[in-house]
């Protein structure tokens, strides 16, 4: 077995994904390779190296994989690939935008959102919302995987004593380009990173009211996430959705406040650690989930939660 | 300009599915099926690109059980203009496969983007538009949450991790939508009569001359372990002391 993992990071630092992806990784197989590819990221590189489980680190420093379009960071992927057995990536936006490309051009299959590694060929990933967990073996001699990043705990970044080389990029395909980047500016934890969540839904009426969450949150030291109800509404940025089709969360605590509990929201939070939720109608699916449930209107609670805490936090 | 769109049947998102009895998939006898939602914000927006006069066609594309030709019918009823349905009823379809069909309609067609939904919500795969941009060497606007059409480029803001990014892509291209890109409209009684006036051409997988074998072997399907509902608290103090001294979480 020898596995390539592709780092998540911004060319500054690494992404704790990448972390995730190593463990998922360690339990295929030893030889574990990681690739860098941005611009200026030798840095990045060097810090992957401290990881126990690395033996290698490639990195790819050129303009054109600054902000990692599909395209060339695919075509680069490509250019190693025969060296590997298996080539895992965070099921991130960017891991999820590039592998299948990876996968197409090698004639092989993708294999998403992997939760357990059963055997080097047989994986667990979730259908249906995460409804239904399939079995799934490859028979392709390249498998290529994206990582359910909550799934797996993070590497230890102790004991490296791996390499770390430089590769030579592959010319820009010049067929996409960069064009501007608007980032939700938040000095909150990542949403996927942070040991508490507390998230808003349809029920807090309008985006001012995102206050009241971020009272609490500020207290807990919390991210904030969102239902899609919430984000179509334009209460919360895009990249605060938590769900199926948005972002899987597991954080220790997880508040669900003015959320209903759809299918396709507990998909991406139903594997919390500990789930609190708040909401007025005592029917709410969001309870059949919940270890605390409170039936109250989030406009009387939220504030008396806020100020619960910092009774919490005098005693 | 000519736009293909990507239209899977799949079952409803309101369905909640069950697993068969021997574990070796989903109960779909029986189970609503509709258009795969991302999909039908595929189809709307190459109406709107078409209302805004940049698309002279759309044609729709399904791959699948002879079932699709509902699905087409729903997207030449929203206002495509021609439909394709490449029947496959016996052999499971995978993404690449998926992608490698759409590679030859697209040889066919010419068209100058193709839009696809970004994940089916069945397979929750999110790999086909990907993989059929990397098969025509194509570039792609995953996730988008806008486009802006040009003549011979198209500006793709996309929803990333961290908020949003804009690319500008040569065309032709792939795009796969998110949930904000728009709002699918309703279809009218009338559109549906329409509808069944439109060409629908059928074509048999096997016609196309591509390999179609499944990579991936399903062993088994299960429930994930239930999550047990734990209880309910009367006070927003009661709450606190719940997750502070019990779940020890704060
Ligand atoms: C293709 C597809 C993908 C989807 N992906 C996602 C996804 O990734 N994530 C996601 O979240 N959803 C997703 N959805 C949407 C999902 O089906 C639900 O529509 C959505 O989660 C509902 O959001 P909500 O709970 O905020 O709103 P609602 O269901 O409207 O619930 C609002 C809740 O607020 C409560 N409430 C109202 N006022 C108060 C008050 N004053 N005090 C306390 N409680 C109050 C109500 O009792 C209600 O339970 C998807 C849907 C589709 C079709
Ligand atoms: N059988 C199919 N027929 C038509 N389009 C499909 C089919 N399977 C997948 N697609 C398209 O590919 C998108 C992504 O699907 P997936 O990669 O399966 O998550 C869908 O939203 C559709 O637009």
């Amino acid at each position: 077995m020898s596995i390539l993992v592709i780092a998540e990071h911004d060319n500054i630092a690494l992404k704790v994904e990448t972390l995730n992806t190593i463990t998922a990784a360690e339990q295929i197989g030893h030889d574990i390779t990681v690739l860098v590819a941005g611009q200026g990221c030798y840095a990045v590189g060097e810090s992957v190296l401290k990881i126990g489980s690395v033996s290698r680190v490639l990195v790819a420093d050129a303009p054109h994989y600054a902000r990692q379009l599909a395209e060339n960071v695919s075509a680069l992927i490509l250019n190693i690939a025969s060296d590997y057995t298996h080539i895992l990536a965070p099921a991130t936006a960017n891991g999820k935008n590039i592998l299948p490309r990876v996968a197409a051009m090698l004639d092989v299959a993708q294999i998403s959102d992997i939760m357990r590694v059963e055997s080097a060929d047989t994986f667990v990933r979730p259908i249906y919302a995460g409804n239904v967990l399939a079995t799934v073996k490859s028979k392709d001699p390249i498998k290529i995987i994206t990582v359910r990043c909550t799934a797996f705990s993070a590497a230890t970044i102790e004991g490296g004593l791996g390499s770390i080389e430089s590769i030579i990029p592959v010319a820009d395909l010049g067929i996409s380009n960069f064009f501007s980047q608007q980032l939700t500016k938040s000095d909150r934890p990542e949403l996927t990173a942070a040991r508490v969540v507390v998230s808003g839904g349809r029920g807090m009426g309008k985006g001012e009211n995102f206050k009241l969450l971020e009272d609490v949150a500020d207290k807990l030291g919390a991210a904030i996430g969102a239902s899609r109800a919430a984000v179509d509404a334009g209460f919360a940025p895009n990249d605060y959705q938590v769900g199926q089709t948005g972002k899987v969360v597991a954080p220790e605590l997880y508040i669900a406040v003015g959320i209903s509990g759809a299918i396709q929201h507990l998909a991406g939070m139903k594997d919390s650690k500990v789930i609190g939720a708040i909401n007025n109608d005592e029917e709410a699916p969001i309870f059949q989930v919940a270890d605390y449930g409170l039936v109250a209107d989030l406009f009387v609670a939220m504030p008396e939660l806020a100020k619960e805490l910092d009774n919490l936090a005098s005693r | 300009m000519k736009i293909l769109v990507a239209v899977k049947r799949a079952v409803d998102y309101n369905v909640k599915v069950r697993v068969k009895a021997d574990y070796s998939g989903v109960e779909t006898a029986n189970v609503k099926m509709s258009m795969n939602p991302f999909d039908e914000i595929a189809v709307e927006e190459a109406i709107r690109l078409q209302e805004a006069g940049k698309v002279r066609e759309i044609v729709a594309v399904s791959i699948g059980v002879s079932a699709c030709q509902e699905t087409l019918r729903t997207a030449l009823a929203m206002g495509a203009d021609r439909g394709i349905l490449v029947e496959e009823n016996e052999i499971e379809l995978q993404p690449l496969a998926v992608a490698k069909i759409l590679k030859s309609i697209v040889e066919r067609e010419q068209p100058n983007l193709v839009i696809l939904g970004k994940q089916s919500i069945d397979d929750d795969a999110n790999q086909t538009g990907q993989m059929l941009a990397a098969l025509l060497s194509w570039p792609q606007g995953t996730f988008a949450s806008k486009v802006e059409l040009g003549d011979y480029s198209v500006n793709v803001t996309r929803e990333i991790d961290g908020g949003l990014e804009t690319l500008t892509l040569n065309l032709p291209a792939v795009i796969t939508t998110d949930l904000r890109l728009n709002e699918p409209r309703f279809v009218k009684l009338p559109n549906i009569m329409k509808a069944k006036k439109k060409v629908l051409e059928i074509l048999k997988s096997t016609d196309l001359g591509v390999d179609i074998t499944p990579r991936l072997m399903t062993l088994k399907v299960q429930e994930p372990p239930k999550r047990q509902a734990g209880i309910k608290v009367d006070t927003v103090a009661a709450l606190v002391d719940k997750l502070h001294r019990e779940a020890q979480v704060i």
